[in-house]
């Protein structure tokens, strides 16, 4: 009983142990590269899927493989932000600098992901509905998580004292995180009361297993770039905000060593 | 309960009190609304049938850039000469003092606005029967938007360019609001009724009562740091 808690206590001093910025940092440099070499390999395979070994729909024609990108960056742009208000959330309640730096690195991927799927569904509404923009409510909760996005990096950028600019980002995320589904369900809402479903995104019923696997492979890649780049970044956060210590003098020497 | 009433009331009457010996202030905000309202007709044409069908959706817009434009006064005053240090520092509860400031806010910018909606709906030929719900749902809607606005106004508190960066903070949150707002008086002039929209108004309005104190209390904090 006692060794167990022993264990246990250890255990989580472990886990607590990759919450210094000194600790994380090697560790994130290391992890990076393997996560970026994973997405471009998996970008390869899912696009080779998606142009060449997918069937033509045969409604849209070759206008829907678009969907390789579209929905794989939609998932991410709504994802990104979850975590990022948990990483928030956690910072807040631990008081642990990691966690708004990785935020903070998160936001910036999120608000790419939330574009391209913007901007990929644009030019995929243009030949299927005929116009690049309608306020259905997909689109328009994606637009509105953009701007909460482009809120969040404007904020934690405009404040220069990090300490605060970390717990005010970490609380216009939460905040943000709360009205995500307020916002999703009213935009829903009035969309139905005002237009009726004149325009529905629902696709085919039964989605061919080679489109759904070039999906999801992207839909992969689209998570180790997200790692990738989120490492990469936190990594240049990490020496920013460290840049007085002993450590990151050692390692910055080190590292001009190596070159 | 009057240990809680006391400093409450203190904190609501002092900020009317400040708001009543600076009258012009708070008039440019009425003004602004007033201006906004007017200035749709000449962008859209004077057509009566076009005027009627946008005119819920141009109060509450107008509405709500009006708050928007009055909210870095919130805790502006109060953070340059070193009364909100002095209130953080009192053992009174954040959030208590906080919702008295927003309640003092509200009556001073959004109740205007809120009497003077039916007049200004008029200048677009909304039907009679419809005045009372666009009342009640500024009435409602508003308290919202300041609630909201005050989490955004403690966390650009002293920012260089905070104004523009206030706006883009809040304006996404603002989104569902103007949707029940507009909507209520769309819904009752198309005939389904507008209690659904004024409920979930009531709703958020009760939420965001709950809420947004501690989230605001927990940005001034940081702010004042």
């Amino acid at each position: 009983m006692t060794t167990d808690t022993l264990n246990r206590a250890e255990r989580s001093r472990s886990l607590f142990r990759f919450a210094a910025p000194q600790v994380f940092y090697p560790i994130a440099g290391r992890l990076a590269p393997w996560f970026a070499g994973i997405a471009a390999v998996l970008t390869v395979v899912g696009l080779y899927i998606g142009f060449f070994v997918a069937p033509t729909d045969f409604q849209q024609g070759e206008v829907y493989r678009v969907i390789f990108i579209h929905v794989p960056a939609a998932w991410m742009s709504m994802l990104i932000y979850l975590v990022m208000a948990f990483w928030a959330a956690v910072g807040l309640v631990m008081n642990t600098r990691l966690s708004f730096m990785m935020s903070q690195a998160l936001a910036p991927t999120g608000a790419m992901f939330c574009f391209v799927a913007l901007w990929t569904g644009a030019l995929w509404g243009k030949p299927t509905w005929g116009t690049y923009w309608v306020w259905d409510a997909r689109l328009t909760s994606q637009l509105l998580l953009l701007f909460l996005y482009l809120g969040f990096i404007a904020l934690t950028r405009a404040i220069e004292d990090s300490r605060r600019a970390d717990r005010a980002g970490a609380i216009i995320a939460l905040v943000g995180a709360i009205n995500v589904p307020i916002i999703y369900f009213s935009v829903q809402w009035w969309n139905t009361l005002h237009q009726g479903a004149s325009v529905s995104l629902t696709k085919a019923p039964s989605m061919a297993t080679t489109m759904l696997s070039g999906m999801l492979i992207m839909a992969l890649a689209a998570w180790a770039y997200t790692f990738a780049v989120a490492f990469w970044r936190v990594r240049s956060l990490i020496l920013e905000r460290e840049r007085h210590t002993d450590w990151v003098g050692a390692e910055l020497e080190a590292e001009a060593k190596r070159q | 309960m009057n240990s809680l009433l006391g400093p409450f009331l203190a904190v609501l009457r002092r900020d009317l009190m400040l708001a009543w010996r600076g009258r012009a202030d708070v008039l440019v905000t009425l003004a602004f609304f007033v201006v906004v309202v007017c200035l749709f007709p000449f962008g859209v044409g004077p057509e009566t049938n076009q005027l009627r069908a946008i005119a819920p959706g141009v109060l509450w817009v107008a509405a709500l850039l009006s708050t928007l434009l009055s909210l870095h006064r919130l805790f502006a005053q109060d953070h340059i000469d070193g009364t909100l240090e002095q209130l953080l520092l009192s053992p009174e509860p954040t959030p208590l003092w906080v919702t008295a400031k927003v309640m003092a806010h509200w009556i001073v910018t959004g109740l205007p606005l809120v009497i003077a909606a039916p007049g200004l709906a008029l200048l677009f030929d909304v039907e009679q029967g419809a005045l009372g719900v666009l009342t009640l749902s500024l009435a409602l809607g508003t308290p919202i938007l300041a609630l909201l606005g005050a989490v955004g106004a403690a966390l650009t508190l002293g920012l260089r360019g905070g104004g523009v960066l206030l706006a883009l903070l809040v304006l996404p949150l603002f989104v569902p609001v103007l949707i029940f707002g507009a909507g209520a008086v769309d819904a009752h002039l198309g005939g389904t009724g507008a209690d659904a929209h004024l409920l979930l108004l009531a709703g958020g309005l009760l939420g965001a009562l709950a809420l947004t104190p501690f989230a605001c209390a927990a940005a001034l904090r940081i702010a004042v740091e």
